[in-house]
């Protein structure tokens, strides 16, 4: 495959099945390597379309600076496109994120304003709203609530999907600004009469629900529970175990929010051989182990792991 | 047997800093009836006008209620509630 720029190799990600892990031929589980885009993660997709958007709207212009609140992901692949594009980019993160993250966001370029650990990414959406409006020439792309966000699935993951499993009976993916499952699951719902869409929605530890009172939770603006068949929420520890089960049974070496989407996926599948019913259950791999090294997450016994992952966040 | 009841940090005030509670009932709605008995002014925490409050998520063994059948959803002795609070991810 042949592209112009690096940017412009961004999706046509592998879908690969899980012989191992699937409980049978008719109940089958495959899993869409979205670490193989350009700067390793799904958020390449998102990043890329909300960018592009932003230049058809008149808003981005050579020398524009750019402002997101990201635990990572995002802000790497929108580092990459600035750095290629001329922007220079601010990302507001929470500071109990890994040091992996850091490094690759200051490598592209990115400068890093950090929020406090407690609260995690509702601070760091909060701090960023607040520097927004210190800085009105600043262009905050705004993943929770920008529609080009869940268009990116819409127009590139969701077909790509189809085309390469015309069975599909269930999509799982993490559920963070939502995008992925918005853009994913309304295009799906449009064509495939029943398929079930599901979120798995990671539980972290404690200090990421530290708010100081209930009224401070935050909903991305993106997100319509219609699109949803369920949502579960996944402890870091069926997460870390299915993260080390994946790289055992399939040798596929992925971070820990693709464990927490595999586990909410093996559920299903659990569902459908006790239903006696056919299943093409497509996961999202939403980003490589590399960045997760740090944290200790592949290494010791589970409990170990669980304990050094206390107070991250992790996907 | 009774239902586990997870509560979140920034509630635990209300369940003089218990993690987990006890409770019964045959529904969502009629076990936190039950902890408001056990401990007051949990309930409005949890539910305004009839509904769950919108950044409070209930998970019936991991599974958000508001899938299942919101506070009617059923409920039975074995079963883990978890309460959190709505969180940003990405």
């Amino acid at each position: 495959m042949r592209f112009d720029s690096l940017i412009h190799s961004v999706g046509r990600t592998p879908l690969v099945g899980l012989p191992r892990l699937s409980p049978s031929d008719e109940v089958r589980i495959w899993a869409k390597l979205e670490d193989r885009n350009p700067t390793g993660s799904i958020k390449d997709r998102p990043a890329l379309w909300m960018i592009e958007q932003a230049e058809k709207d008149g808003l981005l212009r050579p020398g524009c600076t750019i402002l997101e609140p990201t635990s990572g992901n995002t802000g790497i692949s929108l580092a990459m496109s600035a750095r290629l594009k001329g922007y220079r980019l601010i990302c507001v993160m929470p500071e109990n994120t890994s040091e992996e993250r850091r490094q690759l966001l200051r490598m592209w370029g990115a400068e890093i304003i950090s929020s406090p650990a407690a609260g995690g990414s509702n601070e760091a959406v909060r701090v960023a709203k607040g520097l927004a409006a210190e800085h009105p020439d600043w262009i905050m792309l705004y993943q929770y609530g920008n529609p080009a966000n869940w268009r990116s699935h819409y127009e590139s993951t969701a077909p790509e999907i189809l085309e390469d499993l015309p069975t599909v009976t269930h999509f799982v993916a993490g559920l963070g600004t939502t995008g992925t499952l918005m853009g994913v699951g309304r295009f799906l719902r449009e064509r495939v009469p029943g398929v079930q869409i599901v979120a798995a929605e990671p539980r972290y530890g404690e200090l990421v629900y530290g708010l100081r009172n209930v009224d401070e939770g935050f909903i991305p603006e993106l997100y319509d529970a219609s699109v949803l068949t369920t949502r579960y929420s996944v402890t870091s520890a069926d997460a870390l175990a299915r993260t080390r089960e994946l790289l055992a049974a399939e040798g596929i070496f992925a971070g820990i929010s693709t464990g927490c989407a595999l586990h909410a996926a093996l559920g299903m599948a659990r569902k459908a051989v006790q239903a006696g019913e056919r299943a093409d259950i497509v996961f999202i791999v939403a980003d490589g182990g590399w960045k997760y090294l740090s944290t200790g997450a592949y290494e010791g016994t589970l409990g170990e792991a669980e304990d050094r992952l206390e107070g991250q966040l992790w996907a | 047997m009774a239902i586990e009841v997870r509560i979140p940090t920034i509630l635990r005030t209300y369940t003089d800093g218990a993690k987990a509670v006890d409770a019964s009932g045959g529904t969502l709605e009629e076990l936190i009836g039950d902890l408001e008995s056990r401990h007051p002014g949990l309930r409005a925490r949890l539910v305004d006008e009839g509904k769950l409050r919108r950044f409070v998520n209930v998970y019936l063994n991991d599974e958000d209620v508001r899938f299942l059948g919101g506070l009617g959803t059923p409920v039975a002795d074995g079963d883990t509630v978890t309460v959190l609070p709505a969180v940003a991810g990405g």
